[in-house]
């Protein structure tokens, strides 16, 4: 005797309560504090940021607590909060050129003013699993110097001074707000460069890695890659002047990349950009490079027809929250699609059957 | 217990307002796909999120809600949509298609006739009925703006050509008051009938995609064929085995491992009505069987 399936509210409540349980794991091994995975996790912290386009360092770390170090989980659940939240102003736009730097590294000049800066990286680091991390030591300490709080210029200001680079020209437009508006394409530079700074790191480092291997080739050096605190600054409007509200991390990739001119552009260097929250130095890079490929179109270059190139294509693919949605979406209930699709497949069925005995 | 922490039905008035002047562009242009500036949900993409939307811009606290996936109340998805909005709105829910204000659903059209003043809301995934001939949105608008719906036809054509038949059982193509190719949703072809000429609003929300179309009441619907492969609404060669409905959606389910099988209303509300007024098919409790 069949019963229909019932209880799914009790099912969907058990289901919580041993998720929860799961994710405290072992009740013998001490419970992690947001604040541990804030200092310590760092990095997963900054992809949280970014991709949750929220800055937040205890909220992505209680998102990545609650989704037991799911990043994209982490990402969705600060999404989720975030469209929520009213917006109260626009900032200014954050003068990166003024940035207190932590690392500041050019790969095409050997020394320049502000000097190379390595900062906290692991670029030459060797990966060695450093099994003395496994007992729990005293905190390690770095060797420090006075700030010199000298300006750091940017590379391709140089460049520019010698109009060997293609001009950045400033504009005042106001730029659209892919949260707030829905997408549509064609959708210009501003609009891309927001969509990709929320997209997926794995996405974009793909594509990116995609250019490089010949899908749609852009010659890219890092002109310079920064990394530092950068002050936040709001108009207020009773004071007509603009007051720091606070300071975020970010790290920005300025690619320099090789051009040899097209029908309507002279030969010359051309721009990449990456700008991205807290330390995410791969993103940034990678940013720069997908950013380079989407401009063909405006320095007169042809389409060869990358993936790297296409805007609909790029734009369309590199929410994770959008594409983890749909994909995952397949594991619930399609009874009812399914049933059409198996009649039809029946009913074709039987016509080639009777099609092939007739013949026969 | 409304959650006090959210605004009613979740959204702030400001996304509500957004939501609702979409709507009634939609309404205005049946079957054309507006573009409207979806929000991040707390459910994922793909779970209902442009349906849940559009229903938070339509909810009062007055309305009485139901809430049907694969036409049953009580699947996991349905419950959950229905206990959000118990919890962000405080309204009214049922599982009765006949008391509901509005109903939101996933894949299916309830049995029962729906009345004026029902709104039906569909959950959408993939809303461009071109998509699948076409991947870019930038040339299935530009189709749809020039009404060139050639494409559509060639592979409708093709299907016969290749299988004697329209090999499409769900999302089945429809034409809105001769102007627009809409997509229905995921619903069995079926339930198309049923689209066409209803007294009650139909609207469809696809968040990931970021489209709301709809269907005034009493608005024609066609379902796309050719004069000599007319459109026909098809279903399971079987009755109901527990209310014994021959003229409902059946879900076939899996009674054994040696080929047993039975069929059973997908739409849980009116086999149970049914069930309830004395009708009983060839497994139901205390019945033939």
């Amino acid at each position: 005797m069949y019963v229909a399936v019932k209880g799914g509210e009790r099912a969907i409540d058990n289901a919580h309560s041993w998720l929860a349980e799961e994710r405290r794991g072992d009740p013998a091994v001490p419970e992690l504090s947001v604040a541990q995975i804030r200092e310590q996790l760092a990095l997963a912290i900054n992809r949280v940021m970014a991709e949750g386009s929220l800055y937040d360092p205890d909220l992505a770390a209680l998102a990545i607590k609650q989704a037991r170090g799911d990043l994209i989980e982490a990402i969705f659940l600060i999404r989720a909060y975030r469209t929520t939240l009213p917006r109260l102003a626009a900032a200014n736009p954050v003068d990166t050129g003024a940035m207190a730097v932590d690392r500041r590294v050019s790969a095409t000049f050997k020394d320049l003013p502000g000097g190379q800066v390595l900062g906290p990286t692991f670029d030459y680091t060797h990966r060695l699993l450093d099994f003395a991390l496994m007992a729990e030591g005293a905190a390690p300490v770095a060797a420090t110097a006075p700030a010199d709080g000298a300006p750091v210029p940017r590379v391709t200001g140089f460049l520019n001074r010698d109009g060997l680079i293609e001009p950045a020209l400033p504009d005042d437009t106001p730029p659209p707000d892919l949260t707030r508006e829905p997408l549509e394409l064609p959708a210009g530079r501003p609009l891309r460069l927001q969509a990709i700074t929320r997209g997926d790191e794995g996405f974009i480092l793909s594509l990116a890695y995609s250019t490089q291997r010949g899908y749609g080739r852009t010659h890219a050096f890092v002109g310079e890659l920064r990394i530092g605190a950068v002050a936040v600054e709001c108009e207020i409007p009773e004071l007509g002047f603009a007051v720091e509200i606070g300071e975020i991390t970010v790290t920005e990739c300025e690619t320099v990349n090789q051009f040899k001119g097209s029908k309507t552009e002279p030969p010359q260097f051309t721009r990449g950009y990456g700008l991205v929250f807290g330390q995410t130095e791969r993103k940034a890079i990678a940013m720069a490079l997908v950013d380079r490929a989407l401009r063909w179109q405006e320095l007169g270059e042809d389409y060869v027809g990358a993936p790297a190139q296409d805007e609909e294509f790029v734009l369309s693919h590199c929410d994770n929250i959008q594409a983890t949605g749909f994909l995952e979406h397949i594991k619930l209930p399609h009874y009812v699609d399914f049933q059409a699709e198996l009649e039809l497949v029946r009913k074709l069925r039987r016509e080639a059957q009777t099609l092939q005995e007739a013949a026969e | 217990m409304t959650d006090q922490a959210y605004n009613f039905a979740y959204l702030d008035e400001q996304t509500k307002r957004m939501i609702r002047r979409a709507l009634l562009k939609a309404l205005a242009v049946p079957g054309y796909q507006v573009p409207f500036a979806s929000r991040e949900m707390p459910m994922p993409y793909g779970w209902g999120t442009g349906g849940v939307q559009v229903t938070a811009a339509c909810l009062t606290p007055e309305d009485v809600l139901k809430v049907i996936d694969q036409g049953a109340d009580d699947t996991t998805n349905a419950v959950s949509i229905r206990k959000f909005f118990q919890r962000t709105a405080g309204v009214a829910v049922t599982e009765a298609t006949g008391e509901a204000t509005i109903i939101q659903t996933r894949h299916r059209i309830p049995e029962q006739p729906l009345k004026a003043g029902q709104i039906l809301v569909y959950q959408v995934p993939i809303p461009e009925p071109l998509r699948f001939l076409e991947p870019r949105e930038t040339e299935t608008r530009k189709m749809h703006e020039l009404e060139e719906y050639g494409l559509m036809h060639v592979k409708l054509y093709e299907d016969i050509a290749r299988h004697g038949q329209i090999a499409t059982s769900y999302a089945y193509p429809v034409k809105v008051e001769g102007r627009y190719v809409m997509d229905p949703s995921p619903i069995p072809k079926f339930d198309n009938p049923k689209l066409s000429v209803n007294p009650a609003i139909q609207l469809f929300g696809a968040g990931r995609e970021q489209r709301i179309y709809a269907l005034p009441p009493f608005c024609n619907v066609v379902s796309l064929d050719f004069d000599d492969h007319p459109f026909r609404a098809t279903k399971a060669a079987h009755d109901c085995d527990l209310c014994g409905a021959k003229d409902s959606y059946l879900d076939e389910v899996i009674t054994d491992d040696a080929g047993g099988r039975m069929y059973v209303c997908s739409d849980t509300d009116f086999c149970a009505g049914r069930q309830a007024a004395g009708h009983a098919g060839r497994l139901a409790a205390g019945g033939k069987a």
